[in-house]
């Protein structure tokens, strides 16, 4: 390296606000990229399978297991009788869900028992020979047969509470009542749930599992097992995505391949069939919400009294954040001068609903914007209109505070609506749809533009806290670790533009290293978008003492004052001398430097008083806007997305190319949700919607036709956060609300939008044509 | 040199297999990732509908050499004989990416990346197919790849970009290979009927017709196995038996179209693909339907004899086949017979098959110039799902009035189904809204249909009849459906 090399490149290749590649695309491109199903594995590797239930609520009054243990091939049978120490990975520590079903089921397809066997193919086989005699019990699957059977919660629920909402709307000029159906969503991550238990000496053992949750998969294995947690490692380098499906979903397969491990000192993985996973596995939380609006002759909110109930399955797990997180974005973007939400997470005999990307609050959103939506057709306006009207107010404003009591601070909705709607044309556009309606007999038309802000932080305050490892060797390489998963988001390249631009040093020589809890302690789950956030700070806390160690050996080394010493593009300047960051490094470690060091974070400024529905849970809020417009088939309720604009607030982006996936990506997921994914359940309790023949996720020909997708470039973070970005995995997952209020809009048109269709969601295809027709039979004198 | 008896032989990648030891039941995908340790192919559902397991088999049509995407978790090794089974690890050479996979990479076409080797097979099928894509030939290649992260438009950006990448100094594995490959294939094509053993095991590659009734002859009870696509279910889910195996894949006699005066004969063993090609030529109103039939995987897999031989109450191409008059021709040791294919019917799970019998071909009459004909398929997602229901119209007016009528629909019945009623109402009636809203109502006497996930029984009824106020408004002219695309011609 000679002082050329400096000169001519004035930057460093991957710093931090600039598109990088993906760090695996080269490998997903070329199949070199390993999931856990790809390692090779150990000699004498055994495979377990799942013993499924086919009751949605019994009692087990025999369990014979004999022809499958009898099968050749079956090595060992595990039954809740078998778990070492406890049969409990309940992760909310309500003692309410078994590894395996213990005397009673509770769900179609609870697991009840497990097979090992040599191959994969025997111990799905075998499984089927089991033979289990039940006594039913009642079972209800359903939100309102759940109210209807005394409507048993699964977790405390929550209210927030300002203001008289009840006495307020007694005296508001205007009122409505009105109820929504949201449906749930299967996660359909690609990469299904996997675990492989390796045994150790001792106690020990290691977990390789595709979990967003590291540590808590150590917990639930030590805890099964009945050791301390150091005895447990769990790895992890990258999972086939997760969208909050692998944060506490893993558990039981991580436990049940442990358990095998261990007792019979082989390795033993897990991977359950896609209708399994599916089966077994929690899924997003459908929602009834009930509301109750007082608002005046202009449109203007006064009072809003809603109810979130939701289908939590048959245990906690989630189910109290996530319903929480509901209550926490019932308000959208608006403010609500008096406010009562109340949540009621309901027991059914389902599969235990879990953690999805928005983790409640795209529900809690969706109950939001139908309230606008029904002023809107109420008053005879373009809900857009509404929606200002209704738009929390600047700082101070007096219309600034939430429901939770939590004063918006950075609030730049107005300017992010304003520019969308200027660059979306929107206006134009919809007295073009509104013309194009009166005039087509079949096809219909429909625009719609909604707002998003979202509450970035753990609202448990004890999570949001992270940790990381950083090491740099003699020839000036760097290992990189931290307490964060990556599920294809892109969080292992953002946080290495994070080292590469605290070193000053070119990306490729920032090695990213799998998660594992050997290295990083105690993490809090990858998850509510917090992963750059804490994981990027605490990087760059390991960063920052790694470099003041270095600063104070080049002033003595090179007798100077630390403001003479910088880091450059790969170099360190001292004084007027360039040392090429290598060879620094090297005199470092000859000067007896420390060159390693663990980092920390944790998110300041926020609290949070549960009880009092009162405190400050967010950080900062993340913003958004997208306009859609569809079209629909009136004869069928078919329909298709026309365009999509987008512009998104991601603060000042780490990686502009990353996060633009993610808006796209969180787009369409959020609008599959919206529209064609729907989960089915029979009358005997069983899922039937459990297969992506069945299940039907977007695919290319679904997404918009024309998508167009910008960054709110001139946004910053008002709060420090890593290079002043903003989260960015959940907040795009609620734009295409935009596009469920289109259909809506597209149904009006066969009533002259004189009526809100109130269109459920999903709104397939059949929801669509049958609000068609009950606005054109409304209308109908029969 | 003869194709010695006992053993499928097949090339994967750039070496050849020869498998004396094969179960009916294993799959490719079993094969490549844990005998092979091929892993950059994926198993995202086992069931043919994600794509992730996407590979490219290459294989002789007369003597041409063309290779199709597959779904890999649902084709079965037995069936692979005389094919080159291309996988990703075959693309990038000395480190080298492909232009397909370099796209994806530069258009950021990854996030997780599970479903990403998949996605650049079947990016790298279009890619050797189709040198300038349009963007509904993008989505229709596809249509049989799920991805959960990107959203798909840089993946559609990436296709679009590997198109333009053409150099000609470019290393691309099948362009090198493709002669010293068609002459490897052509020596493994079989000339007499290969049978596998293995235990209670038995697979049988019948090398022509005669073979095939024989070998059926023999083995009354063997699952006839073409594309794959629904029999890889039964084993991949249900694990069903499907022993002794015959896999007729192979068999070129069966996989012939011939166009006559007449009408159209298609062998049972035509695709997907290359079937509704036929049809939609012959028959324009076919067109709507070719690219909604399974994603392009399983329409390069499946087979039209396949989709009717299975006798489900939702096979996409009985109805409109129905309404065109088609007849099927059942062959065994014995003859041949033919019957017409609503007929073949009989009830739900059960068709007019008998024991050693198979569907031999389909015969498709021509359609009077003047005829009206249309296919609409309902389902919950508009590509790659299974239909909530599909009726097929076919009407001849003649001066205003309906002379003829013949309408069937696929899951409004446990059958396949004429809509006998509603036809009567049209009958000698005017062509005219009033007419087509009174038999509207017969409907209800020609079908009860069911709810279940896909639709509910209301919803099944009131789309079959709005369907035939489209087909009506169609037939004026009038723009009565959505299309994604402007219809090329």
């Amino acid at each position: 390296m000679d002082k050329s090399t400096f000169e001519e490149r004035k930057a460093i290749r991957g710093e931090m606000h600039v598109s990088q590649r993906h760090d695996s695309a080269h490998k997903h491109v070329s199949g070199t990229a390993d999931y856990i199903d790809d390692m090779p594995e150990p000699a004498g590797t055994l495979h377990g399978a799942l013993g499924m239930t086919d009751r949605a609520h019994a009692e087990i009054t025999a369990m014979d297991l004999s022809a499958v243990a009898a099968m050749p091939g079956v090595v060992l049978v595990l039954t809740a009788k078998d778990m070492p120490h406890s049969n409990d990975i309940s992760p909310s520590h309500l003692h309410d869900e078994p590894v395996l079903a213990d005397g009673v089921v509770q769900f179609h397809g609870q697991p009840a028992f497990a097979v090992i066997a040599e191959t994969r193919d025997i111990a799905r086989r075998a499984t089927r020979l089991a033979q289990i005699t039940y006594r039913d019990l009642p079972h209800f699957t359903d939100i309102l047969d759940a109210v209807a059977h005394g409507g048993q919660l699964v977790t405390q629920p929550l209210t927030l509470q300002r203001g008289d909402a009840e006495a307020e709307l007694e005296k508001a000029p205007r009122r409505l009542k009105g109820s929504m159906r949201i449906g749930g969503q299967e996660h359909f991550y690609l990469e299904g749930h996997i675990a492989l238990a390796i045994p150790g000496e001792d106690d020990e053992v290691t977990v390789w599992s595709s979990t967003q949750h590291p540590s808590e998969i150590q917990h639930m294995v030590s805890h099964v097992l009945g050791v301390p947690s150091n005895a447990v490692t769990v790895n992890v380098r990258r999972m086939g995505g997760g969208f909050g499906g692998k944060e506490t979903q893993g558990n039981q397969f991580a436990a049940l391949a442990a358990v095998a491990a261990k007792r019979l000192n082989r390795a033993v993985k897990f991977r359950p069939d896609r209708d399994e996973d599916m089966t077994a596995t929690g899924k997003r939380h459908d929602f009834l919400v009930d509301y109750d609006v007082g608002y005046d002759d202009e449109g203007r909110i006064q009072a809003v009294h809603a109810n979130y109930a939701a289908r939590c399955g048959y245990s906690s797990d989630l189910s109290g954040p996530v319903t929480d997180r509901a209550l926490f974005h019932a308000d959208s973007s608006y403010f609500y001068p008096h406010v009562k939400l109340t949540s009621q997470p309901l027991k059914t005999n389902t599969v235990s609903n879990t953690a999805y990307r928005g983790f409640g609050g795209p529900q809690g959103m969706v109950g939001g914007e139908r309230i606008i939506e029904e002023i809107a057709y109420q008053l005879g306006k373009d809900p857009l209109e509404i929606r200002k009207l209704n738009f929390y107010g600047d700082k101070g404003s007096g219309r600034d505070v939430t429901p939770y009591h939590q004063q918006v601070e950075d609030n730049i909705i107005a300017q992010i609506v304003a520019e969308l709607e200027e660059s979306a044309d929107y206006q134009t556009r919809r007295q073009m749809i509104l013309a194009f309606n009166r005039e087509s007999r079949v096809i219909r038309k429909g625009i719609a533009l909604t707002p998003v802000k979202f509450g970035i932080s753990f609202t448990m305050t004890a999570f949001n806290q992270a940790g990381a490892l950083v090491h740099i060797y003699q020839d000036g390489s760097i290992h990189l670790n931290h307490g964060g998963t990556e599920m294809g988001q892109g969080l292992y390249i953002k946080v290495a533009q994070v080292i590469a631009d605290s070193f000053q040093v070119d990306l490729d020589r920032v090695r990213i290293t799998a998660t594992t809890t050997g290295k990083v302690p105690n993490t809090s789950a990858t998850a509510a978008s917090s992963g750059s956030d804490l994981n990027g700070m605490a990087a760059h806390d390991a960063a920052r003492q790694i470099k003041e160690r270095l600063v104070a050996f080049a002033c003595e080394r090179w007798q100077t004052t630390p403001d003479h010493v910088s880091f450059v593009p790969n170099h360190v300047k001292i004084g007027e001398e360039l040392v090429p960051f290598p060879e620094f490094i090297k005199q470092a470690y000859m000067g007896r430097i420390q060159l390693s060091a663990a980092g920390y974070y944790k998110t300041p400024k926020i609290h949070w008083d549960r009880a009092s529905g009162r405190g400050t849970p967010f950080y900062y809020f993340a913003y958004g806007a997208a306009v859609s417009e569809v079209s629909i088939d009136t004869l069928t309720g078919e329909y298709m997305v026309d365009r999509v604009d987008v512009l998104h607030d991601v603060g000042r982006s780490l990686n502009p190319a990353i996060d633009i996936g993610q808006i796209e990506g969180g787009f369409v997921q959020g609008m599959g949700w919206l529209t064609t994914e729907e989960l089915w359940w029979d009358d005997k309790g069983r899922l039937r919607t459990h297969a992506p023949s069945t299940y039907k996720i977007p695919l290319a020909s679904d997404r918009p036709k024309i998508f167009n997708v910008k960054l709110a470039e001139w946004s910053a973070n008002a709060e420090k956060t890593i290079g002043r970005s903003k989260a960015v995995g959940e907040p795009p997952f609620m734009l295409p609300i935009s596009v469920l209020e289109a259909l809506s809009m597209a149904v009006a048109s066969v009533a002259d939008y004189r009526e809100c269709p109130r269109l459920d969601a999903p709104a397939t295809p059949e929801r669509v044509l049958m609000a068609v027709e009950r606005l054109r039979n409304n209308g109908r004198p029969s | 040199m003869p194709q010695p008896t006992g053993s499928i032989s097949f090339v994967l990648n750039n070496r050849e297999i020869t498998l004396s030891d094969v179960a009916p039941t294993t799959t490719l995908l079993d094969y490549l990732r844990l005998e092979r340790r091929l892993t950059g192919t994926k198993e995202g559902c086992a069931e043919g509908d994600c794509g992730a397991c996407t590979v490219l088999v290459g294989r002789l049509v007369g003597d041409r050499l063309v290779y199709e995407s597959i779904n890999a978790c649902i084709r079965f090794l037995g069936s692979l004989q005389a094919t080159h089974v291309v996988t990703v690890e075959h693309l990038a050479q000395d480190g080298a990416l492909h232009p397909v996979q370099q796209a994806m990479v530069d258009f950021h076409g990854s996030q997780c990346g599970f479903c990403t080797p998949g996605f650049v097979m079947s990016l790298y099928g279009l890619w050797l197919s189709n040198e300038n894509p349009s963007r509904a030939d993008i989505e229709k290649a596809l249509q049989g790849n799920l991805c959960r992260c990107t959203g798909y438009e840089p993946i559609v950006r990436a296709a679009e970009a590997a198109a333009e990448a053409r150099p000609s100094d470019i290393f691309d594995p099948i362009a090198r290979e493709r002669e010293a490959i068609t002459a490897r294939l052509k020596a493994l094509a079989p000339t007499e009927t290969i049978t596998v053993r293995q235990g209670e095991n038995c697979l049988i590659v019948p090398a022509d017709g005669d073979s095939l009734a024989a070998a059926l002859s023999d083995n009354p009870g063997a699952t006839v196995v073409a594309g794959s696509t629904d029999v890889g279910l039964w084993v991949t889910k249900q694990m069903r038996p499907i022993n002794p195996v015959i896999f007729i894949n192979g068999i070129s006699e069966l996989q012939q179209i011939e166009e006559s005066e007449a009408g159209l004969t298609i062998g049972a063993g035509v695709s997907y693909t290359m079937a509704f090609a036929a049809l939609s030529r012959t028959f324009p109103g076919f067109g709507p339907l070719i690219d909604r039939i399974g994603g392009e995987q399983v329409r390069n897999m499946g087979t039209i004899g396949g989709n009717i031989a299975n006798g489900s109450p939702i096979g996409d191409s009985p109805p409109p086949l129905i309404v065109l008059g088609a007849t099927v021709t059942l062959r065994s040791r014995d003859g041949r017979r033919t019957l017409p294919l609503e007929d073949f019917f009989i009830a739900y799970g059960k068709q007019d098959r008998k024991p050693g019998e198979f569907v031999e071909s389909i015969f498709v009459p021509r359609l009077p110039a003047d005829d009206l004909f249309a296919a609409y398929k309902i389902s919950k997602r508009r590509d790659e799902d299974i239909s909530a229901l599909l009726g097929a119209f076919r009407l001849s007016v003649d001066n205003g009035v309906v002379r003829s009528a013949r309408i069937a629909f696929g899951g409004m019945a446990a059958t396949p189904k004429r809509a006998t009623n509603v036809e009567a109402a049209l009958i000698g009636k005017p062509w005219s809204e009033d007419t087509v809203r009174a038999a509207q109502v017969a409907f209800e006497t020609d079908y009860q249909p069911l709810t279940d996930w896909r639709a509910t029984s209301d919803y099944r009824m009131l789309t079959a009849k709005n369907l035939l106020m489209r087909f009506f408004l169609e037939s004026g002219g009038e723009i009565a459906q959505l299309r994604r695309f402007e219809e090329t011609v």
